[in-house]
């Protein structure tokens, strides 16, 4: 009896998210998936029947240059959040309480502001008229006429900019919980500052390390703004080609067999971090720390 | 043990990266010249400009019947979620974990073009509605996290004793559970309000003719000019999201 209640309050608390998700989140991705199947109608729609041209229509010779390019400045993003990423929550994990709060309270407030908001500040700073172009332009760094928007270095910097408060959080969250005696112990033992970084304290945080990873190179795969707002045409990712065949050349077919190819990219890291981290630490779920 | 100093340059740097564009972005919200790198004086001018920008009140109008109605509505959801993962232990609960969890990894175009596709496939209109619905979608999952943290300090035994006192289930959670929970329940209930009023990609895709935000608006004036007053605009909607943190950071922290 009490047992069957108990059920019943489960389900009484779990239902209305479960529903909510299901029809909102879970069907919508499902129909991205079935739709990169269907024929484009003569409006761009979807058309009736099943097809496989849609997905054919990938082998386009442009596509292979720009799926390369979305990886390539994913990585470079990962990489880089995760170099400045790691002192940076170790620092602040060090610190005594007043400060440490302090400094995620100013860790986190670029996490809640306004991507587009963050874009824009970048956008007028790297402008042709704004400070940073004047002041290398000033020592001779770059040439007048060199312009520091519309390319992948642009769009890598903000994409870093964006991104990077996503992977302190959890490595800080790790950093937190690590127990610096080990460290202490190592050089003890006779390991350099260095050994006892590399072999101690980086495989102690491991678990935030992997979920930094994740909350950074999966979202970067689907980055399409900041290409869109600082880059030119030779710094345009997956995400502004999906853009495009939704916003400019309605084809909502072709946008879902590129969408349904992302959804692909972003799942296998996904399940790749999940048995990762499954298969050393237990069932815990990952990336409480995130959050 | 010495110590490096690496890692406090690195973070001194990474906090002037983070905060440079911002702090200029809001100097020259008031500064006089049209041009970002000649400084032209302090004025209030953009602002006073601001105010008789029909389209940017209307814009915002729209964004604060979103930003409130969805994050009351994902509050209320997301709540029960994370109390669901956090008491009940089963199949059922791991399904649920990995559905609230997905779409804070999953990248914002991929929703929004999914969004976009469902509401095309059953024919509805797109509109402050379509929005709406996106918004709770991405709300829940923040909500749930952020009050899932909360539960894993709380201390189920209160309810246990108020059970034994007599009251029943839902009597503990609505007059024991609840109180206590509040303030992770409103920093959840903010968080999901500055996302829904900042929020640009989903809102983009999934935005009808008339159901223009604030922040579609601040796009196509990023895309097509006016930068002085897209200045003004940004420090405003800054503050509101200072404002948020703060208070959230308070009502998360108090109890620790």
């Amino acid at each position: 009896m009490k047992n069957a209640r108990s059920h019943l309050n489960e389900l009484l608390v779990t239902l209305p998210s479960l529903l909510w998700l299901a029809i909102f989140f879970l069907i919508p991705t499902l129909i991205v998936l079935a739709i990169a199947f269907k024929p484009t109608d003569f409006y761009g729609g979807v058309g009736a029947g099943w097809t496989l041209e849609t997905l054919r229509s990938l082998g386009n010779p442009n596509y292979p240059a720009i799926i390369w390019r979305t990886i390539l400045l994913s990585i470079a993003t990962t990489i880089i959040c995760i170099v400045l990423a790691v002192p940076t929550g170790y620092y602040i994990a060090r610190l005594g309480t007043r400060w440490r709060q302090i400094m995620l309270l100013l860790i986190i407030v670029p996490f809640w502001t306004s991507f587009l908001i963050r874009i824009y500040a970048w956008k007028v700073l790297l402008h042709p008229d704004g400070l940073i172009k004047k002041f290398l332009a000033s020592l001779s760094i770059v040439d007048i006429h060199t312009s520091l928007l519309h390319n992948q270095w642009a769009v890598l910097l903000v994409m870093v900019y964006t991104f990077l408060p996503f992977a302190i959080l959890p490595i800080y969250a790790a950093a937190e919980k690590f127990d610096y005696h080990l460290v202490e112990a190592a050089r003890d033992l006779g390991a350099r500052q260095w050994q006892g970084f590399y072999k101690v304290f980086l495989p102690g945080i491991r678990r935030g390390l992997l979920t930094a990873i994740l909350v950074v190179f999966i979202p970067a795969l689907g980055t399409y703004l900041i290409p869109d707002i600082m880059g030119g045409p030779d710094a345009e990712m997956i995400g502004n080609k999906i853009a495009q065949r939704v916003f400019v050349d309605r084809n909502l077919p072709h946008a879902s067999a590129l969408s349904a190819l992302l959804t692909l990219a972003v799942f296998l890291p996904m399940v790749a971090v999940l048995f990762l981290q499954r298969k050393k630490d237990g069932s815990e779920p990952i990336i409480k720390e995130s959050a | 043990m010495k110590r490096s100093r690496a890692p406090l340059v690195v973070t001194i740097a990474v906090l002037i990266f983070f905060y440079l564009p911002i702090l200029i972005l809001v100097i020259n919200s008031f500064n006089a010249s049209r041009f970002s790198s000649t400084w032209g004086g302090w004025t209030l001018a953009w602002y006073a400009r601001l105010w008789h920008e029909g389209e940017i009140w209307h814009a915002m109008q729209n964004s604060l019947i979103i930003a409130v109605s969805a994050s009351a509505v994902s509050v209320v959801i997301g709540t029960l979620a994370a109390f669901a993962l956090h008491r009940f232990d089963t199949r059922l609960q791991k399904t649920q974990y990995l559905l609230i969890y997905t779409p804070l990894v999953i990248p914002e175009l991929l929703m929004g073009l999914s969004l976009l596709l469902f509401f095309v496939a059953i024919g509805m209109n797109l509109g402050l509605l379509t929005i709406f619905f996106a918004h709770v979608t991405f709300c829940i999952s923040y909500v749930a996290m952020v009050v899932l943290g909360r539960l894993q300090d709380f201390d189920f035994s209160i309810i246990e004793a108020a059970q034994d006192l007599g009251a029943n289930w839902w009597t503990a959670a609505v007059r024991v559970l609840l109180p206590l929970l509040a303030p992770g329940i409103i920093a959840g209930g903010l968080l999901a309000f500055t996302l829904s009023i900042d929020d640009f990609v989903i809102t983009f895709f999934v935005a009808g003719p008339g159901s223009t935000t604030l922040p579609i608006r601040i796009y196509s004036m990023i895309k097509f000019g006016a930068p002085p007053l897209i200045n003004a605009l940004s420090t405003i909607l800054l503050v509101v999201t200072f404002l948020a943190v703060w208070i959230s950071q308070h009502l998360t922290e108090e109890k620790r």
